[in-house]
């Protein structure tokens, strides 16, 4: 079986440059690329009984909203460099998320960029990708 | 437009101290309007030297049959309810949606009201110390009938073409007894649900409240509000238009996630409170079961404790009255009974432990001083039970208090826009309506005095009961079945927990 790279994207500068970085190493080493954004989400936040009314609805635009906003854009942009690939949007803790879909597909390294989010973001939560590398069980190339 | 403020603030000055005896005049008004809908509702029956009303008896026999008939579901379900909250069970396919904390996290803060400060108040004032023990038994029989109506939500919601979710009593009444071969009878006792809720809501889920909010913000102030309800009662009613008819979703968001915080935060000084009142704890108990046994000093003794008990506590959890099967039933899940597990936590957390600590505070107090409130009656005594050990608490206390009253108005002008919409359709102009009259009475509550108050919105909030337990003796053998079905699939293992194995 053909051996496969993550690379987590969030429609960021920063996370463009992961993505050249990995179009560069998944061709020489011939692997395939799973493409994987993550919708912020908790299951344990508070919502209004509203919100509740039409989060099943809400859900799928914001799945079609990633897709067509910022996966597919970059999928053609592998797919026009040659490679194979394969897209995965999901809702979730987005280091968590990664590192399942990771596992699920069996990928062998992990692509992100560094600077994604906003600062004061990152400054409260910590960035993603520095959450990656103490966390994720395989090898993570953060691309600067 | 500046100009327009600056008119307006002036006419404010100038006509503000003329103005102080709106609220006499309308309290005028209010009180015999109140009587009449009391005395409809409250038909009493005297028992044992006690006056029963009819309403309570209703419920009292409607929790007990559900807690024995779903075989004690309330104890037995407990520990699985709390792991369906944990996500144990929850399908990672299913992340996005509304999960079982978030259904339960939205219900109770529309439950977790300004009755888990201020209506404890009232039931020991009225119904002594007596009366929190029998809070306490309707709180843990309401987790039955909460699991049996929230089931239903779910069971017999409506999933929209548009992709949103309506569900709640007046949907499982109209479909459950269609599915029975009653399909008449079901349209009749949903609508009658419909118009109950709807009319309901202005009570329980917005009167009191404002009311309450008032009364605290004016206790802080040291009576400097006082004939100010209307003023209070407007800028109240601004916020919540402004949400519901503004659509200034941020307000009810950012409540919405301070209202929890807020509720740990109540609980947390509660306690520091008790403590501080600690040789007073071992007498506080036990004039809880005394009095429960005896009713001394009480109307109607052990009795009048009881009926007080579980009037104050169906009002604050708000089981047998079907409005959090509305909130519930926007959940994920293929099993319509695991939201009935979760719900049962509903009348736990909101009455067996918020309503609990609240009596405590109060009735640790009262052992150290007899007098320690004076007159105060409400959440001015909750307060005052505060005040007499930390002195600056009166204050946060009025913020939570505020916060607490907040949320569960927009909870419920949500639920009473369900009841509205049922009836006649999702056209704007009904729903504008509503809210517009959502948001006088809003006003209303600060300027009308408590006892008034409560009378109608115990009256309005106990009538939707009968449709709704009436319906649920009906429904419970659906419920039963698909409890039976769902524990015997955990037991064989083809329900599989995701996480926590």
């Amino acid at each position: 079986m053909a051996h496969s790279f993550l690379l987590a994207v969030d429609g960021s500068e920063g996370s463009h440059k992961a993505v050249e970085f990995a179009i560069d190493q998944a061709k020489r080493s011939e692997a395939e690329i799973i493409l994987a954004y993550v919708i912020e989400w908790s299951p344990y936040a508070f919502n209004t009984p509203e919100e509740n009314e039409n989060r099943h609805k809400r859900r799928e635009e914001e799945l079609e909203q990633a897709k067509k906003v910022i996966v597919s854009p970059v999928a053609a942009e592998l797919r026009e460099a040659g490679l194979t690939v394969k897209t995965e949007v999901q809702h979730g803790n987005p280091g968590k998320t990664l590192i399942d879909i990771a596992k699920s597909n069996n990928v062998s390294q992990m692509f992100i960029g560094r600077h994604g989010e906003s600062g004061i973001k990152t400054l409260l939560f910590g960035s993603i990708a520095a959450n990656l590398i103490q966390s994720s069980p395989i090898p993570v190339t953060v691309v600067p | 437009m500046k100009r327009l403020y600056l008119t307006l603030a002036v006419w404010l000055i100038f006509t503000l101290p003329a103005m102080a005896g709106i609220d006499e005049s309308i309290n005028a008004i209010t009180k015999p309007i109140a009587d009449i809908i009391v005395n409809f509702v409250f038909f009493k029956v005297p028992i044992f030297g006690a006056q029963l009303p009819l309403v309570v008896l209703w419920l009292v026999i409607g929790a007990v049959f559900f807690t024995i008939y779903m075989g004690f579901v309330n104890i037995r379900g407990f520990k699985h309810a709390i792991e369906l909250v944990r996500g144990d069970y929850a399908n990672p396919d299913d992340k996005g949606e509304v999960s079982h904390f978030q259904a339960l996290a939205t219900a109770v803060s529309g439950t977790v009201g300004i009755g888990n400060i201020g209506g404890v108040a009232v039931a020991v004032t009225v119904g002594g110390p007596g009366a929190t023990f029998w809070l306490i038994v309707a709180g843990f029989l309401g987790m039955s009938t909460k699991f049996v109506e929230c089931t239903l939500g779910v069971k017999y919601r409506t999933e929209n073409p548009d992709g949103s979710v309506s569900g709640g009593p007046m949907y499982y009444l109209s479909k459950g007894f269609a599915e029975r071969g009653m399909a008449g009878f079901g349209n009749v006792i949903g609508t009658f649900y419909a118009i109950g809720i709807f009319i309901g809501a202005l009570g329980i889920g917005n009167m009191f409240q404002s009311n309450q909010a008032y009364v605290q913000l004016n206790n802080v102030a040291g009576g400097s509000l006082d004939g100010f309800g209307w003023l209070v009662g407007l800028i109240m009613a601004a916020v919540v238009f402004s949400v519901i008819i503004g659509g200034i979703k941020s307000i009810a968001r950012v409540t919405e996630k301070i209202v929890p915080f807020m509720a740990v935060f109540y609980c947390v000084f509660a306690l520091i409170v008790i403590f501080m009142n600690f040789s007073s704890i071992p007498e506080a108990v036990g004039n809880i079961f005394t009095g429960a046994m005896t009713g001394e000093g009480v109307a109607g003794g052990a009795i009048g404790a009881l009926i007080i008990g579980f009037q104050r506590a169906v009002f604050s959890n708000e089981a047998g009255i079907g409005s959090a099967s509305i909130a519930h039933s926007a959940v994920r899940t293929n099993e319509p009974v695991t939201e009935g597990y979760v719900s049962l936590l509903e009348p736990f957390i909101d009455t067996i432990i918020i309503c609990t600590i609240t009596a405590l505070v109060i009735g640790t107090s009262q052992v150290a001083d007899p007098n320690f409130a004076g007159n105060a009656k409400g959440i001015a005594m909750t307060s005052a039970a505060f005040e007499r050990q930390l002195s600056w608490f009166p204050i946060p206390l009025a913020f939570a208090g505020v916060l607490f009253a907040f949320s569960t108005m927009i909870s419920w002008s949500y639920y009473g826009l369900k009841g509205w919409t049922y009836l006649f359709g999702e056209g704007d102009f009904g729903q504008t309506i509503y809210k517009l009259i959502f948001c006088a009475f809003v006003a209303l509550g600060c300027i009308v005095q408590l006892g008034p108050i409560l009378d109608i919105s115990d009256a309005l909030v106990f009538l939707i009961c009968v449709p709704n337990i009436l319906g649920l003796y009906f429904l419970a053998p659906i419920v039963k079945r698909e409890m039976e079905s769902y524990f015997g699939r955990i037991k064989s293992g083809e329900i599989k927990k995701y996480k926590n194995v």
